[in-house]
């Protein structure tokens, strides 16, 4: 029946188009009509032209204006800061030269619009124009390689140390887990090959001859102590997945195969942040926004959305399959002290598979 | 047919009767195989948007039952909501299907078959034969893509990018069975198909210049092609050879890509494979498709601008160098994809460096289309529209992708919907503003007859709007840190206010998708009742507008026209006219412009 509809609309706005038209050029009188632009084309789309450079800025102010809350709040990790830094001296450089460019592009479009008789330039070539505005964009592109290669050196460079604490990061169609190196500060070897041993207990394939391994403990939950070194191992035991953590600007493919990393620095708790006004802002909104939604789905004898409260994310953002949006894991970072506690409580691989 | 084309034929002693399976299908004349790649790909295009609507509408409203889902998805949307299987092939096909069949085979083939022999004076390419089986292996790969949608498990939906072991493996997706194959097939074909177009425009371009094109005369639109050409010789072998290892890890149990895999309860017996080492192969395609994508767009635009502001295109020699300069820099760019892949991190360096160099001759181009419109007498028909808008479209889009090539910014906006808004508007709708503005200032060449020039402006400002409507938001929905290729964002409740721009998002692409039909319209009914068209109805230096409207094998009655000047003779002063074609001879003491 919808489709019926579509149609039949699609069909009424054909037929008005193709009337529109007919009356057009019926108005047209005894004007030879050639299908070419005349002065009146010229005049009114070139004005458009102008008026579109004004939709184009509109629409970046009105993006900014509703949506600018959408945007992720400050960095969580301690690496986010810098790299928020060269973001917006990187938007602050491509809103300048958006600005300038739409503005020429669509000026001109409006104010050289054709009229018969007009005769254009002759102007094919100018050196030196074209020298400048070759120059000033290998300043700035030199001037943002840079300092982009100096933060990427900074944040990938990942140097095994002792304080630092090292976590594997397990992705599978379609769930995380995580695996802690326990006392020794070592991961056990682990292979998918395990994955059967102890009757599906070894969760991520833990090979039961290293001793390395005795002490891992695996959980479904990350918890990470705030102010340390987090060294990430990811794995994935079927398809590529990415483990992406926007709120730390931190992101890394799970490889099937091979052992990819990536290290950082929380440096604010999930409690800190649930504080932060910006957040605090965020979670009222959607609060509401699920409140009238919930009214609709009680009308309609369905179950009411839980009020949701603020956690960090780990995402999935490699196509992984038909679950792919929805691969969740709980992050938590916390004072070291509630680390400690939440570790001791945690049963290692020796004690799971006993 | 003629007695002008009988002329031709006696002249040249070759005596092909025309039957209608020679003339309309199997036909070897470059303007009708140029038709037929045109009338392909746009049957290809509607598919490809309708898709794109199909999943718009899940975005905007999930997992919401639509009629029109239950109509065309039938099984794959019980009681009309989409499956989430069937939203991820809407979104690989609709990649595959724009990507290669429309902006590749649609832009690049349709106007490198009209335009190469036109514009440099040959009577047509250097192979007919391989022409016409180009175009057959394009047409039987589009056959076999369309059959793929219709299979049991469904359509290839591992993402355009087919990244094993996902698209390897038929137990990690349903789509990964026969419609995978099905896709690789396909593409190889469209691979060979590309090939021996790519070859057939080089030697064209080469050696079959009439006298006195030199190269430094050819008009950027062919520049354009060659260079496009030399691409695709030059990066889609690499495709098919990851397409090629690909079937065998999938149908002969190598592990190229694959290894240490267990899935649904077992444990698979690849090992040593990479995943990463497909990455590599695929991008070092990916990364210059997407210039053999644009580099035609920015060609027509370069042509139609330069005719329509009645002005030389400016610094005619640094949009050469900038293509060149573009075209090598593309091949070694790839890795910009692969910033997070588990690549070692000094690659990412290397990678950022050369990728962001690409913005210098991108910049140079953008600039000197805005020189070329200072003080033009611009004639504002449709193609000039649209070429003035996928200047725009470049630029905004271009300008994200400093923020995408630095290594550092990628790695929290990688596969982010921000990633999906710059893309779309640096190549997606700037090259389709090229091939809109190309079919409308070349229809009267391929068809003799006019488009309506008011759908046209209504076709472009109802496109122009939505084209930032879509894709301007889609960028906050990125730095939001929603991951492209979700079927819903629901399952994050973070994510809940991100629902309205969804919502307007989809309003837009509706819009944008009817102002299409607008256009398919002024199409069809241009090519059977539009007005017929003169000889060169837009005052157009170039060779093709030498040609008579009507077509005959050969192009021209009796001989080829001689070149004595560039393209760009535009209101040169010491002329009457506001254009000086490039067959007419200098006058006396006239210089020729040192360019």
């Amino acid at each position: 029946m919808n489709v019926l509809l579509i149609f039949s609309v699609l069909i009424l706005i054909a037929i008005a188009i193709w009337q529109v038209t007919k009356i057009f050029e019926l108005s047209q009188g005894k004007k030879v009509y050639t299908q070419v632009a005349d002065d009146d084309d010229n005049n009114w789309n070139g004005k458009l032209m102008f008026g579109f450079l004004f939709f184009i800025y509109g629409i970046t102010i009105f993006s900014f204006v509703m949506y600018g809350d959408v945007l992720l709040p400050k960095a969580a990790s301690e690496h986010g800061s810098e790299y928020d830094n060269l973001m917006w001296i990187s938007f602050a450089i491509i809103f300048f030269v958006q600005t300038i460019t739409q503005a020429l592009l669509h000026y001109f479009s409006y104010k050289y619009r054709g009229e018969k008789g007009k005769k254009a330039l002759f102007y094919a070539d100018n050196d030196r124009l074209e020298a400048i505005w070759t120059i000033i964009p290998v300043i700035v592109l030199a001037g943002l390689i840079l300092y982009g290669l100096y933060t990427w050196t900074d944040i990938m460079t990942v140097e095994e140390n002792d304080e630092a604490l090292v976590v594997e990061l397990y992705a599978q169609q379609f769930n995380w887990k995580a695996r802690y190196a326990g006392d020794d500060g070592v991961l056990g070897d682990a292979n998918v090959r395990f994955l059967q041993d102890f009757e599906g207990r070894n969760l991520v394939g833990i090979d039961a001859t290293d001793p390395n391994g005795f002490d891992d403990v695996v959980v479904q939950e990350l918890h990470l102590p705030v102010g340390r070194e987090i060294i990430f191992k990811m794995r994935s035991q079927d398809v590529l997945h990415s483990a992406y953590m926007p709120f730390f600007r931190a992101q890394m493919n799970c490889v099937p195969g091979m052992i990819t990393e990536f290290a950082f620095t929380p440096n604010i708790t999930t409690e800190e942040m649930r504080q932060d006004s910006d957040i605090v802002a965020k979670v009222k909104k959607i609060n509401k926004l699920r409140a009238d939604k919930s009214k609709e789905l009680i009308a309609e004898g369905d179950v009411a959305l839980d009020p949701y409260e603020f956690d960090f994310l780990l995402l999935c953002n490699k196509i992984c399959g038909a679950s792919h949006y929805n691969m969740q894991i709980k992050i938590i970072v916390e004072t070291p002290e509630e680390y400690a506690k939440w570790m001791a409580e945690q049963q290692t691989f020796a004690e799971v598979i006993q | 047919m003629s007695t002008a084309a009988a002329h031709i034929e006696e002249d040249h002693g070759h005596h092909h009767k025309e039957t209608f399976v020679t003339k309309y299908v199997f036909s070897q004349d470059h303007k009708m195989i140029s038709k037929q790649y045109l009338i392909t790909g746009l049957f290809m295009g509607i598919i490809g948007i309708a898709m794109s609507l199909l999943f718009r509408l899940q975005l905007a409203w999930p997992e919401q039952p639509f009629g029109v889902f239950e109509v065309l998805l039938g099984k794959w949307a019980p009681d009309g909501v989409m499956d989430p299987n069937v939203y991820l092939a809407l979104v690989t096909i609709h990649g595959t299907i724009m990507v290669f069949f429309v902006l590749t085979a649609g832009l690049s083939g349709t106007f490198s078959n009209l335009l190469i022999p036109l514009q440099i004076g040959a009577r047509d390419m250097a192979s007919g034969l391989l022409n016409m089986i180009s175009f057959w292996l394009f047409f039987l790969s589009s056959v076999i893509m369309v059959i793929s949608l219709f299979v049991e498990a469904g359509p290839a939906a591992a993402g355009w990018t087919i990244y094993p072991p996902l698209s390897a493996l038929p137990q990690a997706q349903p789509g990964s069975g026969t419609g995978m194959t099905l896709w690789l097939v396909s593409m190889a074909i469209f691979i060979a198909s590309s090939l021996l177009g790519s070859l057939n425009y080089i030697v064209t371009v080469i050696n079959l210049r009439t006298k006195g094109m030199s190269m430094t005369r050819l008009p950027l639109t062919i520049w354009a092609f060659f260079v496009t050409a030399i691409i695709g010789v030059v990066s889609f072998p690499v495709l098919l050879s990851a397409a090629l290892l690909l079937i065998m890890d999938r149908s002969f149990g190598t592990s190229f890509f694959l290894s240490d895999i267990f899935i649904q309860g077992e444990v698979l017996h690849y090992q040593g494979g990479s995943p990463v080492l497909y990455e590599h192969l695929f991008w070092f395609l990916g990364h210059p498709e997407v210039y053999i994508v644009l580099l035609p767009a920015l060609g027509i635009t370069s042509e139609i601008i330069a005719t329509n502001a009645r002005k030389p295109i400016f610094g005619y020699r640094a949009m050469v160098a900038s293509i060149l300069a573009i075209a090598f820099l593309s091949t070694i760019v790839w890795g910009h994809h692969m910033f997070i892949s588990g690549m070692n991190p000094f690659l990412g360096s290397v990678f950022t460096f050369t990728t962001l160099l690409i913005a210098i001759p991108s910049a140079v181009k953008a600039f000197n289309y805005i020189t070329t419109l200072w003080k033009g007498n611009l004639q504002l028909n449709p193609a000039m529209l649209f070429s003035i808008g996928l200047v725009s479209t470049f630029i905004t889009g271009g300008l994200t992708g400093i923020i995408l090539g630095d290594s550092t910014l990628d790695i929290n906006v990688h596969d982010t919907y921000f990633v999906v808004a710059h893309f779309h508007l640096v190549m997606g709708i700037s090259a389709l503003y090229g091939l809109f503005a190309g079919v409308y200032h070349w229809f009267p060449k391929m068809f003799g007859r006019m488009m309506n020039k008011n759908l046209g402006y209504v076709h472009f400002w109802v496109t122009a709007v939505c084209a930032y409507g879509v894709f301007f938001p889609m960028h906050f929905i990125g730095m939001a840190g929603l991951p492209r290729r979700y079927y819903t964002n629901t399952a994050f409740p973070y994510f809940d206010d991100l629902a309205n721009i969804n919502v307007l998002i989809t309003v837009f692409a509706l819009v944008a998708g009817a102002a299409q039909l607008v256009f398919l319209y002024n199409f069809i009914h241009s090519m059977f009742y539009g007005k017929e068209a003169v000889q060169n109805p837009w005052r157009s230096n170039t060779l093709e507008w030498t040609a008579p409207v009507e077509h005959f094998h050969g192009n021209w009655e009796g001989e080829i026209p001689h070149v004595h000047r560039w393209a760009y003779d535009y209101s040169k002063p010491g002329h009457d006219e506001d254009f000086v074609p490039q067959h007419i001879p200098l006058k006396k003491g006239e210089e020729e412009l040192q360019h």
